[in-house]
């Protein structure tokens, strides 16, 4: 079994997807010739042709709208966001279009499309290279929202994310592109799109995470097995619609949530979890739910360690969980 | 540039007309069909038999002539919501077009033999779509085309731009027919953009760029038949600027006399695009009075039948609101689908 990185198995995936099913396209900015930005798309159009790898006008909208278009229509394009911050232009195609094709034509049409786009901080890429806006997406009924953190996990579910029916937004955390290898299977293979992954199990703590903050998440959880605790730690995956049974058992059994995030706090994904937990579970918990998250500021463009949800602000809400 | 015109003001012909007269009449037809269900649904909706509908007279013959030189089952229409005349002469049937204005989910989606796409509400999110739309059909090798429709005042939104960008780049098959009605909604043609004619800012795309006297089936007819041919033929998109006028007001909620004065109104209703065609039939012996009184009596008899299987569509169930979400019911609408049925 090979070893890949983040961005080989999202390669790896869109070449077997292609391979697989000639309806499957691709299109965005730069994505052609020289294979995206981030090489994500690198050598696709070589072997597949400019009319399966479109590079096109720097257009997020037609992009986004286009692709609603040919989805519609007989194709399964996979659009390419060069980074999630470029969206914007692009969102009344994707909100007001995509998400709401199917129902506002009685089921008649629907969008089967992906959009893919590089996401969160860490790479010091400032304001409008940095943002995580998952939970935008996931407030829009109609989209289905998956944020990837482990090269496995990417190759599964962007398969299934181009064979589903609905559009889909794929979310890859750009700083761990090239910071995770592992072991990926040649062979095919799909994942269920909302399904968490639990990552490590535990009695004492429910740590739930997703992107990139997981790997602040793990290192946490780590330390806390060092200092003899035992946490439970779970990879949400997809956060729209995200796995409120594997949630909400964990948190029933442990008595204590934590979400982690580095998405601005209010209106998260993390406040989301809280609430549903609070809402479902209130006499089973041992102390509130809390959150650890980006700040609501702007993306900074310095100190942005400060920002990312770090090992010891992590840390330090579970010991105030843990000593409640 | 030109206005491209066959009939003068009073209906007479110009030049010779590049229709047979069995389009001629078949034109005529169409336009008197649009009007009259124009007329009624707004009836209608004054009884409170309607939702909110924008009514489109003064510019039935800028659709009609559109939607009449495409294939219903083979090429593609994507109207925005002025268009129900478009949508009618594609095929639409009437009392489906009475449910969508009632906002009834039976309104929803079209009969599998006519290939349009739900009225689009927020403007110049179709033409993206369209773009994307018309691509898909070279994709599969089909010589289909798409016609798209929108207004002067959705030529500023980025849609527009990014949209007939995107299709010239990519050479589309793609009629994008801006109906210029000299208003969006209180805004006038002038103060929304510099340009005299809109038909111009296809240079800026590099395709052609045509403005049409859009009261004038004739010249719609044959300008959107010239682009439709050359669509087909592999020769991409075309901008066709339909110079016409908004005689009513936005919607049935607007009120026009907050921003305009009613005396270009009375000068555009002596170009009324129906009474130039019926003038321009007597001239050539096509028509008749006895023909008008009749063709009015069917289209009334018409009308009434598909108002009355328009009533009897029945009443939504409330959780159908939480289906057609996504392909397979997802855990929130599933909790939100069991309430509404009283289930939880």
């Amino acid at each position: 079994m090979p070893t890949m990185t983040l961005i080989q198995a999202i390669n790896a995936a869109l070449d077997e997807e292609m391979k697989r099913d000639e309806r499957v396209m691709l299109l965005g900015e730069d994505v052609g010739r020289r294979g995206g930005v981030f090489l994500a798309t690198e050598g696709l159009q070589q072997k597949y042709g400019p009319d399966r790898v479109m590079d096109t006008p720097l257009s997020e909208a037609a992009i986004i709208g286009a692709a609603v278009g040919l989805a519609a229509h007989g194709m399964r394009p996979v659009a390419e966001i060069q980074f999630a911050d470029y969206v914007f232009p692009g969102i009344d195609q994707l909100f007001s279009q995509a998400a709401k094709l199917r129902y506002r034509s009685g089921g008649q049409f629907s969008a089967p499309m992906v959009v893919r786009m590089p996401t969160g901080g860490g790479v010091k890429g400032g304001h409008h290279h940095s943002q995580s806006p998952e939970a935008h997406f996931a407030h829009t009924a109609g989209l289905k929202v998956i944020v990837v953190s482990t090269p496995y996990d990417a190759k599964g579910l962007l398969k299934a994310a181009i064979r589903d029916d609905d559009p889909v937004v794929f979310m890859e955390p750009k700083r761990l592109y090239r910071a995770v290898k592992e072991e990926v299977p040649t062979d095919e293979f799909l994942l269920p799109i909302g399904k968490a992954a639990v990552r490590r199990q535990g009695r004492d703590i429910t740590l739930v995470s997703y992107g990139g903050s997981m790997v602040e998440t793990l290192k946490a959880a780590e330390e806390m097995v060092a200092a003899g605790l035992e946490p439970e730690v779970i990879d949400l995956r997809t956060v729209m619609p995200w796995d409120k049974e594997t949630v909400l058992s964990s948190a029933a059994k442990t008595g204590r949530l934590l979400v982690i995030s580095e998405a601005p706090r209010t209106a998260s994904i993390a406040s989301e979890v809280a609430a549903t937990v609070s809402e479902e579970l209130f006499d089973q918990l041992l102390a509130p739910p809390l959150r650890v998250t980006g700040f609501d500021t702007p993306y900074p463009l310095a100190q942005d360690k400060l920002y990312m949800p770090t090992v010891t602000r992590i840390l330090n809400a579970a010991k105030r969980l843990l000593d409640y | 540039m030109d206005t491209i015109q066959y009939l003068d003001d009073q209906g007479r012909p110009l030049r010779d007309l590049p229709l047979s007269p069995e389009e001629l009449l078949q034109g005529y037809r169409a336009l008197r069909r649009a009007r009259h269900f124009d007329e009624r649904v707004l009836v209608l909706q004054r009884q409170g038999r309607l939702g909110v509908y924008p009514p489109f007279r003064g510019q039935e013959a800028a659709q009609v002539g559109v939607a009449l030189c495409l294939r219903p089952d083979y090429d593609w229409l994507l109207p925005s919501y002025r268009e129900s005349a478009a949508a009618l002469t594609f095929g639409m049937p009437i009392s489906k077009l009475i449910l969508s204005w009632r906002a009834d989910p039976a309104g929803w989606g079209a009969p599998p033999n006519v290939n349009m796409v739900q009225f689009y509400i927020p403007i110049a999110t179709q033409i993206p779509q369209a773009a994307g739309v018309a691509h898909a059909q070279r994709l599969m090798g089909k010589d289909a085309v798409v016609a798209v429709f929108i207004g002067d005042g959705g030529t500023s939104e980025g849609d527009f731009h990014e949209g007939l960008n995107f299709a010239a780049v990519f050479n589309a098959p793609l009629l994008v027919v801006v109906q210029n009605n000299g208003w969006a909604i209180s805004v006038p043609t002038h103060k929304q953009m510099k340009v005299q004619r809109i038909a111009q800012k296809a240079q800026g795309y590099g395709i052609p760029g045509v403005t049409v006297d859009g009261n004038d089936l004739v010249a719609v007819w044959s300008v959107a038949r010239e682009a439709v041919n050359r669509a087909r033929a592999g020769g991409g998109p075309t901008l066709i600027e339909a110079l016409t006028y908004r005689v009513a007001p936005h919607t049935s909620s607007d009120d026009p006399s907050r921003y305009r004065s009613e005396e270009e109104t009375e000068r555009w209703l002596k170009r009324d695009p129906i009474l130039r065609m019926k003038n321009c039939l007597l001239h050539l012996g096509l028509w008749s009075e006895d023909q008008e009184a009749a063709l009015s009596e069917a289209l009334e008899a018409e009308f009434l039948a598909a108002v009355e299987e328009a009533d009897q569509a029945p009443e939504p169930k409330p959780w159908e609101i939480v289906e057609q979400v996504y392909q397979e019911m997802q855990p929130d609408q599933q909790a939100a689908w069991q309430y509404l049925r009283g289930e939880a």
